[in-house]
Order: C-alpha cells, then structure tokens, then sequence
C-alpha cells in the first residue's frame, strides 16, 4: 500500500479498514524503484510511552507499523499464587499493586468476591463510603490516563493540570485511610475506617470545584484541531471486534456498546444514584477521550449523590475473627473498575486461605486489541492507541 | 585595520548576543511552562531561578561523554559541532543598528555587507540539517536514524515554504541586503501604521512563522526529537556537552529566526518615532534593544506555542508543508510581485 492510499484512507471507510486489519491482509508496496526493508523496533520496555514496562516487539515499513507483538511480563509477581498464601484478609494489600493507580476499585472487586464466597452482607453505610471511594477513584485513575495520553500525544500542560486535581483526590484518600496510592481501603465485610470527621465537606468543595477544571482540559483539547488530527479515525475499534476480544470498560462504551456493570448488576450503592453512561459510537481514540471525560463528570454527580444519602448505622458485618470459605465454594464477582471489568475468581478449600484466584484485569483484555489497532497505523498513531487503552502493566503482569 | 576591529566588535555584540540567548531562554522557557502550568519553575538557584541554566550548564560539562560502540564516531563528533553552526553564522547578514560613524569613519552595523545578503543566509541556515542528519545516522540507534529520517523530511517541506516568504519578503525591497531591507521599512503609511511588511504581507509572515517552528524543530512540529515517539529521536544517544550543543543550536536558530523574523517583516531595528542620530554609541545601543525586543516577541511566542500545543503527525506535518504552506507561500509571492509591479508597494 502506498502512502497516498493510505493516507486517503484514513477519514472515511472505517469500518471496512477494521475488516482490513482482521483479515490480515499483507500489504506489498507497488513502488519496486527501490528495494523495501522492514525494520525490527523495539519499543519499550524502556520507553517513555509504554505506561510502564510494556514490550512492543515492531515491524516497521519507515513510519508505517507492519506488524506489532505485545511482550509482557516484565512485572509478574506472582499476585495470584500469592494470594493463595495468605488469609482473605491479608490479600486485600495485594489487590492494590495490581491496577495500582486505582487499588479502591480492586480492592471493591476482591472484597466483593470474597463477601460472596463466604455471604457476607455489607452494612448500607459501607457500601456508600465504598461506591464514594470508587468514584474518587475512577477520576484519579482518569486523570492519570489524561495526563500521559496527552503526553503521548504532545501536549505536556494538561499533565500538570491533571496532577494538580488528581492530588486533591489523594489527598482525600490519605486522610481516609492513610495511604495515597495503595489505599488498603476495605475489608471482607465492610468498611475499616468511618469517614474522618469533616471529610464530607472537603470532597464536597472539591466535587464543586472539578467540573470547571474538566472543563478546562476539555478548553485545551477537545476542540483543538491538532488533537482532533491525531485522535479522529485513529485506531478505530468496532463493536462486535471489541466484543470478541472481551474489551470492556470506556474503549468498549465508545464503540457504541452500553455496557456498564454499574448500570447491568448494581453493586453496592450504584442502584440508589443517578447517573448515566455515557456512549459514543465511532469508537476511535477521539471517542474514547470524550467517554473518559464525561464519565468523571458523571461520577461527580454519584459522589455528590452518595455524600446527601449517606445512611447512618454500622461499617462493618458481623463476622468471625478468622474467614473461612465453605468447602468446595468458588465465586466471580467483578465490578466496573476505570479500565473495565476488573473481577476476582475466588475457589475455597474450608481453610482461611482462598485455594485459588484469578484476577480478570481489565487492562490484560484491553491490551489484546492493540496489535490489531496498531497494524497498518504510523509510529506516532501506535503511541496514541497505546495510550487510549489506558493499560496498567501491574494489573497485564499481575 | 579600523575595519578589522570594527567587524570584530560587531561580531563580538553578535556573539555575546546569541551565546547568552540560550541560558536566558532556557529560563524564560521554564518560568514560562512553569507559569502556563500552574507551578513554580526553577526558583531555587539565584535569584528566581535565574542561574539554573548556569547550573545546568556545568552539571552538562561534568556528565560521562558517552559514544556507542557501533557509532560511526567521526560524524558522530561532527554532527553536534555542526549543530551550532548555522545559527552562529546567519547573522552576518543581519543588521542590528544604523549606519553610525565611529572617529570620522563610517560603520554599517552589519558584519558582512555581502551583496547576496539574505541567500547566504538561507544557504547558511540550510546546513542545520545535516547535523540532524549525521547525529542520527551515527549513533546507529532506530530511534536516532527515524529521528534523521523525519528530520530531512521536514526540513525540505518547510525550507521551501520558507525561503518563499523570505523571497516575497525582498521582492518589493529589490536588494538581497537585509540593510536595505530594513531602511524599506522605515518610515509609516497615512502617519501611523508603520511601513512593516508585516501589513502588506501578513501571509507571508504567517507562513514564515510557521515554517520556522518546523525548522526550530518546536512543538508542534518536534518530529525528529518527538519524546513520546521516538525517546529523543535523533540526539537519543548523545550525552554531556555533545547533547547540550544541540540544545543550544536548538534555541540559537530559535533566536536566529526570530531575529530574521523581526527583520523581514518588523523593520528590524528601527522603531518609527526614536532617535537614531545621537552619539554612536546610544545609535546603535537603541537599534540593537529595539531588535532584541522584537525578537523577544517571537521568542515568547516559540514558549507558549509548546506548552499549548499536541504534537503533529509525521504524515499530517508533510501534507501541511506540502499542500497549504507551499501555495500560500507562492501565492503570497505573486501577489507581491504584482502589488510591486503595479508600484503600490
């Protein structure tokens, strides 16, 4: 394919270049003036854009990606067998070095799987201060996905811009539980902590307050021409390709799919708040930016929700000192994570360790779909697909 | 022998000029992110920061001069040396003051008064990208070769855009000399807007300005040295003073064009309205802050541009060059050439 095709391409016929990609089909350059040779790129793990130490093994024609092979594994640590050697208890830690920008939501689905292995039942109020963290959350886990996606892309400010709201919400989780990124912050069967006095007053101002800084990020990007360049028609993913590959999370709502488990299987105290999910239907790297930024708005809007309804009573369930699963027990539980459906597949033995656990990161679903978004995009295009996936290479290696 | 040092001096002004533009700009640089992004900037080091360039400077000096093993080491150790030398020649065209007369003696404040002025200038400046080219070829890093590929890519497309507006620039002028460029200048049009060519020629301006963020290698047209893509594309391998030559070819050829920018369509040195007739020394004092403060003009603009802007794609970059700047350039031209004709410039 020659660069004017390929270049002409680009705007229209989406869904037909998607097909392209699937069926692999191996382009030869017509131009036999000179001999053509691929070049093998290593990209990362020590790379600047890689989030992390992603390994991409490339074949490049000039700028043109011609073939892409994800290597991971760089940061396996073993989480799920180590899982199996501690109590239910002890295994909440390791839960948050997993998508390790956003440990309350893999803290919530790990718990969650364990109240369901041993039937749990979680207080109202825990369930509220749950959801609330997990709203905080996915804004932070957001606005880090900003921040480097627009780093990937060129454009450095919105990073510091980013950083600055993302410290307030740290803030808040520090003077909950104490820590800023590993939060620790559930238990199986509530909550450990109650809200510190005045803290809901503090979220609140903030909650006022961030609209307008969405607002201004949307100011520098979403109507600049530049970024709308680099981001409209770029890796585009179509629904039922997304769908096969198990994508979930923003990349899949921006492919026009509604599939939120907020909305589908209310967890905690997601049936009792308004919001909505927001959709969109071209599924390119431009969709999936406006999906992220209005749901940081909406999940403003929970929190503000859950901060008025915050029922009074116990944080805790009744439950023995030592968590035993019943024998031959096993349960899936997952929720919505930033990324995803981040979910936890526990098996119980009758002894407090659980005897097996496997994590369904959202971030190692995801990360199958670049190879086929990359294919046939240029090098700086590939950068923008890998930073519209918002992987997190803690939760891909476990 | 008068003349000997009179072009010495001008050279001396020349270079202390352009040297000092780099820790100047640096700091502006990083006050100025600092300011648009909401946080401090180097505050630490002197007074506001002022000295962490100097810092930096000596931190540079003492860092490990590393040089791969497969690197093809004699271009390698040229290309950083050729880094700086466009912007340190192309000023010798550019006039930073009036005629003033030293001892009885006349003295053009221009260091070469070559008749072929503003083409010496573009061949000259032309040469930058041969340091891109050899530093990105030597190092035998991909990264580094991708970084010399796009860098030669972009710098044809642009040049030409470029030289075209330099080119339509001069047409009304009929003198390559930057100094005569500068005199078509003075003077205003119905009494206050000033005989800039900025007014006649706001296309080409435009087109000048954006062309040289693209030969600056300035966001958003940073392809050859693109982080986020290509590590530091073309200098990825290049440590201590050989990597801080580039950084300071980079904001010297920033300093140059600017410089060049205010000439062609900014009258240069003259300002309607001051005194140029004094005392020599007060004459070419005025003409050299009035040139400095535009350029600072440009120069500030270059900061706020790349802490706004996303980067281009490679492809997309081409196409602008290509396909809008080039015509508009060409276009500008004609219209030139005919409001110049038909004698109303």
């Amino acid at each position: 394919m020659e660069w004017a095709d390929f270049t002409a391409g680009r705007t229209g016929d989406l869904h037909g270049r998607a097909i392209r990609e699937m069926t692999n089909t191996t382009n030869t350059r017509r131009d036999t003036l000179f001999d053509v040779e691929e070049m093998e790129l290593n990209f990362g793990p020590q790379h600047p854009s890689t989030h992390g130490v992603l390994r991409l093994k490339l074949k490049v024609d000039g700028e043109r990606i011609v073939d892409c092979y994800p290597i991971i594994g760089y940061l396996h640590r073993g989480t799920e067998k180590l899982f199996e050697l501690h109590p239910f208890f002890q295994n909440v830690p390791h839960t948050d070095r997993l998508d390790y920008v956003a440990a309350a939501t893999n803290n919530l689905a790990y718990v969650g799987a364990v109240e369901k292995l041993i039937g749990l039942v979680v207080p109202p109020r825990a369930r509220y201060i749950r959801t609330i963290l997990c709203e905080l959350q996915r804004i932070s886990s957001h606005l880090l996905w900003l921040a480097t996606h627009a780093i990937d892309i060129g454009a450095m400010t919105p990073f510091f811009y980013c950083f600055r709201e993302r410290e307030i919400i740290l803030d808040l989780f520090e003077e909950y539980c104490g820590a800023r990124l590993t939060l620790n912050c559930m238990r199986p069967g509530g909550q450990p902590f109650d809200l510190p006095v005045g803290w809901g007053e503090r979220c609140a101002e903030f909650l006022d307050d961030f609209p307008s800084k969405i607002d201004e990020y949307e100011g520098l990007l979403t109507n600049n021409r530049i970024w709308k360049k680099r981001t409209v028609g770029v890796g585009v993913l179509p629904a039922d390709l997304a769908q096969e590959y198990g994508v979930t999370g923003p990349m899949l709502r921006a492919s026009g799919v509604q599939w939120d488990i907020r909305k589908a299987m209310p967890y905690e105290a997601y049936g009792d708040v308004e919001f909505d999910i927001p959709v969109t239907y071209n599924g390119d790297t431009y969709d999936r930016y406006l999906v992220r930024m209005e749901e940081m708005r909406q999940s403003v809007r929970i929190v503000e929700q859950c901060l008025d309804k915050l029922p009074d009573g116990l944080i805790m369930a009744k439950s023995p000192r030592v968590l035993k699963a019943p024998k031959q027990s096993d349960a899936y539980f997952s929720i919505e994570g930033p990324k995803g459906e981040i979910g936890f597949y526990l098996v119980g033995d009758g002894t407090p360790n659980p005897h097996r656990c496997r994590v369904r990161a959202p971030s190692f679903m995801n990360l199958q779909v670049v190879p086929i978004l990359a294919k046939d995009q240029l090098l700086a295009d590939m950068v923008a697909v890998l930073g519209t996936t918002d992987i997190v290479l803690g939760e891909v290696d476990r | 022998m008068f003349d000997l040092l009179a072009t010495g001096a001008k050279m001396a002004v020349w270079m202390t000029v352009l040297l000092s533009v780099t820790p100047v700009m640096v700091w502006v640089e990083r006050r100025g992110a600092a300011l648009i992004q909401d946080r401090l900037g180097p505050n630490r080091v002197g007074p506001l920061g002022l000295f962490q360039s100097l810092a930096d400077a000596v931190k540079l000096l003492f860092k490990e001069d590393i040089a791969t093993l497969e690197s093809d080491k004699f271009l390698y150790t040229l290309a950083p040396m050729l880094a700086v030398v466009p912007a340190l020649t192309t000023f010798v065209v550019i006039p930073f003051g009036p005629d003033i007369e030293v001892a009885g003696r006349p003295v053009s404040l221009l260091v070469s008064e070559a008749e072929t002025g503003a083409l010496l200038l573009l061949a000259l400046a032309s040469l930058g990208v041969y340091s891109l080219v050899m530093a990105g070829y030597s190092a035998n890093n991909k990264y580094s070769l991708m970084g010399a590929v796009r860098a030669s890519a972009q710098m044809i497309s642009y040049e030409l855009a470029l030289a075209l507006s330099v080119v339509a620039a001069l047409v009304p002028v009929g003198s390559l000399r930057l100094d005569h460029v500068v005199s078509y200048q003075q003077g205003t049009w119905w009494g206050f807007l000033p005989h800039w060519n900025l007014f006649p020629q706001f296309i080409g301006f435009l087109v000048f300005l954006i062309a040289s963020f693209a030969e600056t290698n300035r966001l958003p047209f940073d392809l050859p040295e693109a982080e986020s893509e290509l590590v530091a594309g073309y200098h990825t391998e290049y440590s201590s003073m050989k990597f801080s030559l580039f950084f300071m070819g980079e904001y010297m050829s920033m300093a140059t064009l600017s410089i060049l920018a205010s000439t062609l369509f900014l009258g240069g040195w003259h300002l309607p309205g001051l005194d140029y007739s004094g005392w020599w020394v007060t004459a070419a004092t005025t003409g050299l802050l009035v040139l400095m403060a535009k350029a600072a003009l440009f120069l500030l603009l270059f900061v706020w541009v790349r802490w706004t802007f996303p980067r281009f794609r490679f492809d997309q970059l081409l196409r602008l060059g290509w396909k809008v700047l080039l015509p508009l350039a060409i276009a500008n031209l004609v219209l030139v050439a005919a409001l110049t004709v038909s004698g109303v410039l």
